[in-house]
């Protein structure tokens, strides 16, 4: 190409026209997309359509949402269904990370015991395990602390022990951990190899390797799925009103078979729960970004940072289209 | 094999005797015996499958060895003798030896979640208890001599594969080793970047630390090496001095194998 004369090059290219400074003239106009326009008026209609049916219809009773949104019954609800969200996650975390270290030791009795809890746990529906937990004095009625098979040093009767409550959160937990021990097991597997290979070459202490090497990195697999866990256990927390606890759909059905109005208080539960699960997206967001540093050239902006740069270059734009 | 004219009293830094490794059913090193003396650079060279990288993990004890024994620096590699019996360490005392020694990766395995700075002082504050004020400064001197004190904060992926490699080998020396091992550390490098990991080497090589590398690069062993040491089918089969083993090999295998990688 370089040894063939320029001047010919272009001219068998392009037409006579732009044979002198074609590069200075050529203005680019960018393709058209009509269905694009097409598709937002649908949708901006569509939208429309259907706040005007959540607005117009007075059977939605917006008013009585009102009342009863932060009326204190439903306040205490709300907390009670986060305390079951946060211990049944914590616990059901930490337990499942020791589950995952026990899948994946050398040791086979540990690693088959692991695999029995996950089977069993993941196998028996959650609201069937809530009800066992529940009716625990059934099977045992008292419940006695000592050395195993040996004598015992004291005992409590499980009716003390297990309280409706304590059953909610053992019953969400275990439910919990054997999901949780394969998320942190996948976690754990995504960690390169050649990680561990040079935290062993260097000789850095075994529990030192597995916090500051394995773990964080691991935990760029485990976070995605563990947030998607920990939305699935705000709502998962609604089948203890089984139990008659008055968690936040425990409470609103209590509410609407007093007063009658069963479509505003499910309109109650659903926006706390809606609620909830947003804080707890944007939590996960910025624990994700944490835990991007070094795994990606540049982290993804924040949506303040997101929103800045589009104000800046949308008044650039302006001063560019408005010559001063 | 050759007997270097020894004025030496010191103990070699790295002696095998009769070393066995097997993966499954394929033997992979039939009887290794190789020294090494304090300040030399060793290169093993060798057609791929020969044995080279595994003899290499053999010595920091990433690989257990089937028969025979390791010793670095005089001490036993693994394992604790009493009377005539091997008693295998915990893993807790040979990670503690490894301290002792560093290792340089073909895929340089930094640590991507870490920056340049905290890969470099991270073993010898978890690994080696020191104090941090102390190995910070020593690090910040190790990046400078490896020509990458401007990128302590930078974090690995961002650095070219050269670069990240010279980290690595910045990292492998805060240990202060007695010993540096290298398995293949310019395989995975583009080749307008081998030079550079190549000249932190050749430094490496003339401040007189002790090392063994695998390497293809003929060029270095040519320069720096003390000792060429050529395996095949998971034995020695020539080692001296490369004026002899690169320019007068010896052995038709070394010859052959010599044609094919410089040609």
């Amino acid at each position: 190409m370089s040894a063939a004369p320029d001047t010919a090059a272009v001219t068998a290219n392009s037409p006579p026209a732009a044979t002198e400074d074609a590069g200075e003239r050529l203005v680019v106009v960018p393709s058209r997309h009509p269905w694009r326009w097409a598709a937002t008026v649908v949708v901006a209609v569509l939208l429309a359509m259907a706040i005007n049916a959540l607005v117009t219809n007075p059977a939605w009773d917006w008013p009585t949402v009102g009342q009863f949104l932060f009326a204190p019954s439903i306040l205490r609800a709300v907390v009670l269904t986060l305390q079951l969200t946060v211990l049944g996650i914590v616990i059901g975390f930490v337990l499942g990370t020791v589950l995952a270290v026990m899948r994946l030791s050398p040791n086979p009795l540990l690693r088959s015991v692991s695999w029995t809890y996950i089977w069993i746990f993941r196998s028996v529906p959650l609201i069937l395990q809530l009800l066992f937990w529940y009716n625990l004095a059934l099977l045992y009625r008292a419940i006695s602390f000592g050395i195993p098979f040996g004598p015992g040093f004291f005992s409590v009767g499980t009716m003390d022990l297990v309280s409706p409550v304590t059953a909610a959160v053992l019953g969400l937990a275990l439910h919990q951990a054997a999901y949780a021990a394969e998320v942190v097991r996948s976690g754990f597997l995504s960690v390169d190899q050649g990680q561990l290979e040079a935290a062993a070459a260097l000789g850095i202490p075994k529990l030192r390797q597995f916090r500051r090497i394995q773990l964080p990195q691991a935990m760029r697999t485990i976070l995605p799925t563990a947030g998607n866990e920990l939305i699935g256990l705000v709502k998962g927390t609604s089948v203890v009103y089984i139990m008659a606890l008055s968690e936040l759909f425990y409470q609103v059905q209590v509410i609407y078979t007093r007063n009658g109005r069963v479509i505003p208080l499910l309109l109650v539960a659903a926006i706390w729960y809606l609620v909830l699960t947003t804080v707890m997206s944007i939590g996960q967001f910025y624990i994700e970004r944490h835990y991007a540093r070094g795994a990606l050239r540049t982290v993804p902006p924040t949506p303040i940072q997101r929103f800045r740069a589009s104000v800046r270059t949308g008044f650039a734009l302006l001063r560019k289209r408005v010559p001063a | 094999m050759t007997a270097p004219a020894g004025v030496t009293a010191a103990p070699p830094m790295v002696d095998l005797r009769g070393v066995h490794k097997s993966f499954g059913a394929l033997e992979v090193l039939r009887g290794i015996d190789l020294t090494v003396r304090a300040g030399e650079v060793t290169v093993l060279l060798g057609p791929s499958g020969s044995g080279k990288s595994t003899l290499l993990r053999a010595i920091n004890h990433l690989e257990k060895v089937d028969r025979g024994f390791v010793q670095v620096d005089g001490e036993l590699m693994g394992y604790r003798r009493v009377g005539n019996r091997l008693h295998e360490l915990s893993e807790r005392h040979i990670l503690r030896q490894r301290t002792h020694i560093g290792f340089v990766f073909q895929s340089f395995n930094l640590f991507g979640h870490l920056t340049v700075l905290e890969n470099v002082v991270e073993a010898p504050i978890s690994a080696q208890g020191r104090p941090r004020a102390e190995v910070v400064g020593e690090a910040e001197e190790l990046l400078g001599r490896v020509g990458l004190r401007d990128k302590a904060g930078e974090y690995p992926r961002r650095l070219s594969g050269g670069q990240q490699q010279r980290v690595a080998i910045a990292r492998a020396l805060a240990l202060r080793p007695k010993l540096v091992l290298f398995d293949e550390p310019t395989s995975a490098l583009d080749p307008e970047l081998v030079g550079e990991v190549l000249d932190v080497m050749r430094d490496l090589a003339r401040s007189g630390t002790t090392m063994v590398v695998v390497t293809h690069e003929i060029g270095f062993a040519r320069e720096a090496a003390d000792t060429v040491v050529f395996l095949d089918g998971g034995r020695i089969v020539e080692q001296g001095p490369p004026s002899q083993v690169l320019d007068a090999p010896r052995e038709e295998r070394t010859r052959a194998f010599l044609s094919k990688v410089l040609h």
